[in-house]
This record gives structure tokens, C-alpha cells and sequence, in this order.
């Protein structure tokens, strides 16, 4: 499954990095810690957070996440959102909270 | 032998990460197998965070032969009173800011380790601190 394909079945808003909407998804990693991510995401992995600064745009693309999705409606500063268009990866935004995101795409990562 | 030089601010949060992108790339290009590549990005990214967060400004040197990667890096700042402790996953000495942007969880020098084949650090209080990792690409 491809990052477009979850924005339109998940109804997420794309807030930047649109050239990374082809990315392959290979599943998911739901933390706010950036040590955490940085350890345990894999490669291609979603990865869902509240978290809005250029930090975390760091750590996806060193761990080469396929799209960030910020929960809540918490909106990227502009830095994060400069280098989400850098990185190409996508910066997604949803009114959900991570334990609905999360368990609505381990629904349909897993299907 | 391929040697890369990188300088590090402390406090300079929106660079943090920059020479581990730097490093990344050059492995890449030199073809170096993309699960040691991985290693290496997660320790580097985490010692370059750990620079930031607690020291005033450091140096990062980095030496690419064929068998081997070492990287070291030197800071002036306030050391380690107590290495084995802050290798404690969950021990942290971070401020209530660095912690709110997500880090400072005590998990750095424990990604690190678990990271590289080998990892020395010196620690000087009120002088600085010097991590040195190594990572041997024929034996991983």
C-alpha cells in the first residue's frame, strides 16, 4: 500500500512532502520518543506522534519512514514542514487520536 | 581511508542530525551494506544528539577504511559524573525542555550501544566527553 492510498481511505489531509505520496508503506510505529523511533521504527514504517518540530523529520528520514502522521490536528512549524518538502516525505494530518489512527491502520495494514 | 569532519553546536537543536545525514549519505554511495549503514546512523544520530543536549560544542571525526568505521566524538562541556550509570536505560540528566521535544528518555547511550561493536567513552567533569564508536564492516 502506497502513503495516498491511506490518505484517501483514512480521510488525512497532506500538509507537505506530496512528492513522497508514492512511498510504499511497510506498517507502522506509534511513539513520541525520538530515541524510541530512532531504535524501533523500520524502514518504510508510518510513523504517528504529536510531535511538530524539524527533529522529527531528522530522525524519519534517517530511518527512512514513508510518512509522518500527526495526530490530533497538531499542526508541523514551518521548519519541520520546509524539511518534510526536502526529505520528501509526507507530513499527514488527522482529527484522530494515535490509539484510533493506529488501530484503524493496523486494520487495514493487516487485511 | 576516507576521513569527514563535522563541528556540533550545543543547544542547536534544528542542526542536530545534520553530519548523521552527511555520514549516511557517503556510506551509501560507498555501498556499505544498508544494515550496517542503519547501525551506524542510529548511533551517530544519537551521540550528536547527546552533544546538543548536554554540551557546550563539539567535533565529530569520522574514519571510513575498508574494514572498519570509527567515530569519535570530542566535546567541551559538562562530562559524565557517572558513565555506567548513564548508560542505564531510562537514567537522563535532560532538561524539562529537551524532554517535551521527545527526548531525553535515557534511551540514547543504550541505542548506541546496542549499535556498535564497540563503544568507549571518556569523561571528564566540568572538562568534556569523548565517545568513540567503532563498527567493523566484515564482521556484521
Amino acid at each position: 500500500m502506497k502513503v495516498k492510498d491511506i490518505v484517501d481511505k483514512l480521510n488525512l489531509e497532506v500538509l507537505g512532502g506530496e512528492t513522497g505520496l508514492d512511498n510504499e508503506i511497510t506498517g507502522a510505529y506509534t511513539s513520541d520518543l525520538l530515541s524510541d523511533v530512532m531504535g524501533n521504527i523500520q524502514d518504510g514504517n508510518l510513523w504517528i506522534t504529536l510531535q511538530t518540530h524539524k527533529n522529527v523529520m531528522a530522525v524519519a528520514s534517517l530511518r527512512e519512514a514513508s510518512a509522518v502522521i500527526l495526530v490530533r490536528k497538531y499542526q508541523p512549524e514551518p521548519d519541520m514542514l520546509e524539511k518534510a518538502n526536502e526529505e520528501n516525505i509526507p507530513i499527514l494530518a488527522t482529527e484522530m487520536g494515535a490509539f484510533e489512527i493506529s488501530g484503524k491502520l493496523y486494520q487495514l495494514l493487516n487485511n | 581511508m576516507m576521513k569527514l569532519d563535522y563541528k556540533i553546536e550545543g543547544g542547536d537543536f534544528t542542526n542536530a542530525g545534520h553530519a548523521s545525514s552527511e555520514v549516511k549519505k557517503v556510506l551509501k554511495k560507498l555501498n556499505v551494506d544498508p544494515k550496517i549503514t542503519r547501525r551506524v546512523v542510529v548511533s551517530l544520530y544519537e551521540a550528536e544528539v547527546n552533544v546538543v543536549a548536554h554540551a557546550y560544542r563539539g567535533e565529530i571525526f569520522v574514519e571510513i577504511s575498508t574494514n572498519k568505521i570509527i567515530i569519535k566524538l570530542v566535546d567541551e562541556g559538562p562530562g559524565i559524573h557517572n558513565v555506567d550509570q548513564a548508560m542505564e536505560e531510562g537514567y537522563s540528566t535532560a532538561s524539562e525542555e529537551v524532554r517535551q521535544m521527545g527526548f531525553g528518555a535515557g534511551m540514547g547511550l543504550a541505542n548506541i550501544n546496542k549499535n556498535t561493536d564497540e563503544l568507549n567513552i571518556y569523561s571528564e567533569v566540568n572538562k568534556g566527553t569523548t565517545v568513540e564508536m567503532i563498527t567493523y564492516l566484515d564482521k556484521n
